[in-house]
């Protein structure tokens, strides 16, 4: 309709992380619960817009998507001099915990996708009594290489059209057309080896087999949700993580690839509802509880 | 998908594993498709695939892990071989003209 205006709100907001002072953009709707969401590896929050014009959910919750600092309008840091980016496990936790103790956020929920999955379950590993709930959208304690990143960033390859046609086959073949384009846009306009700097993390430092096993869902509920098309993060790669961690909630969603709330945001609001509807339902439980303690 | 492809003037091996054609492209045209082998001639990059893998590409709505070229090799059912250069940056190209003999799911009646 002409003249819509959606209801999501842009800032930028200033956060010091490893000594350096980062000004990190952040778009958020609605008001309640906390909701982060972060992107996955070499895209940005655009992927949450949905999720954010979500009429519903913004009744419940205080959605907040944030660009990941050298992704899309959050800058690289005024102090780097052009260095190879690259992304580490203690980075990206950091990134996240000294976002939220920015804005002040009491317990928020953070739900994930890809790289953003595979955080979450750090998360939960280390940090699990800050978070209210974690959410990890194709996520896996590790998944088998099917490319090599150094095809991402080199001078006679273009990166942007190589990047989105990567990952254009991670896409469900149902997803909308108009979706997947917009999925692909964001990778055609990452800057030079944001993604292959992402991957570092993905794909070399942040393996967490052998760890997710120390998981306490009693402390923090975790769920994993991964698409069906997903061949990167596969839905058995989901299943072996899940499967050692004690009352870690599984779904498998059908005819999603590996960017669900983008690629089709009807199909994955189907999936998420019922997820985040728990979550208010456990939070309003806990709440009650702590009145009558 | 000739737009996609102007820049590229290719000989490539593409096809079924046992099978396959050799390719000439030319401004993103395939201007010539030839069984092989053919005497002495060269490639520069391979994609062959299992007929199985071809017969599930090429379905309206592929099953997953079946939907795209690197799904394939990623599960075995293809190989990519020789100087990947061409392939790499043209990939979209590829995968749309290798998808081609898909039919649209909206055509297909139910």
């Amino acid at each position: 309709m002409n003249g819509h205006i959606e209801p999501m709100v842009g800032r930028y907001v200033h956060v010091e992380i490893d000594r350096d002072m980062h000004r990190i953009y952040f778009e958020e709707s609605g008001a309640g619960v906390p909701l982060v969401c972060l992107h996955t590896a070499g895209s940005d929050g655009r992927q949450w817009r949905h999720l954010l014009a979500d009429e519903e959910f913004s009744k419940k919750f205080r959605i907040i998507a944030f660009d990941m600092p050298w992704h899309g309008k959050s800058n690289p840091p005024a102090n780097w001099s052009g260095e190879e980016y690259q992304l580490t496990t203690a980075r990206y936790t950091e990134t996240v915990r000294a976002f939220c103790k920015a804005l002040k956020l009491e317990k928020p929920v953070v739900m994930g996708c890809s790289i953003g999955g595979r955080i979450v379950l750090n998360l939960a590993i280390d940090h699990a009594a800050e978070f209210r709930a974690l959410i990890g959208l194709e996520a896996a304690d590790f998944q088998a290489p099917w490319y090599d990143t150094s095809w991402l960033n080199r001078p006679d390859v273009h990166g942007g059209e190589v990047c989105a046609a990567l990952v254009s086959g991670l896409i469900a073949p149902q997803s909308p057309e108009v979706s997947r384009n917009e999925t692909l846009w964001a990778y055609k306009q990452g800057g030079p080896g944001v993604f292959k700097g992402d991957l570092y993390f993905y794909r070399v430092d942040g393996d967490l087999r052998g760890r997710v096993e120390t998981i306490d869902t009693r402390v923090c509920p975790l769920y994993l949700l991964t698409g069906e098309y997903d061949f990167s993060c596969t839905p058995e790669d989901t299943k072996r993580t899940a499967a050692a961690i004690p009352d870690a909630s599984v779904t498998i969603m059908e005819q999603l690839g590996h960017f669900p709330m983008s690629e089709n945001p009807e199909q994955f609001r189907r999936y998420i509802a019922p997820v985040l509807n728990e979550i208010l339902e456990q939070s309003s439980i806990s709440t009650k509880q702590g009145e009558h303690a | 998908m000739i737009a996609r492809g102007r820049f590229l003037d290719c000989e490539c091996l593409l096809g079924p594993t046992d099978h396959p054609f050799h390719a000439s492209i030319r401004g993103g045209r395939i201007v010539d498709l030839t069984p092989a082998p053919v005497l002495m001639r060269s490639w520069r990059f391979s994609y062959r695939a299992t007929a199985a893998a071809w017969a599930e590409y090429w379905q309206p709505a592929p099953r997953p892990g079946w939907h795209d070229l690197l799904a394939l090799t990623k599960r075995e059912q293809a190989v990519l071989e020789g100087d990947l250069h061409p392939f790499m940056v043209h990939l979209q190209y590829f995968k749309d003209v290798l998808a081609l003999p898909r039919p649209h799911a909206s055509a297909v009646p139910q």
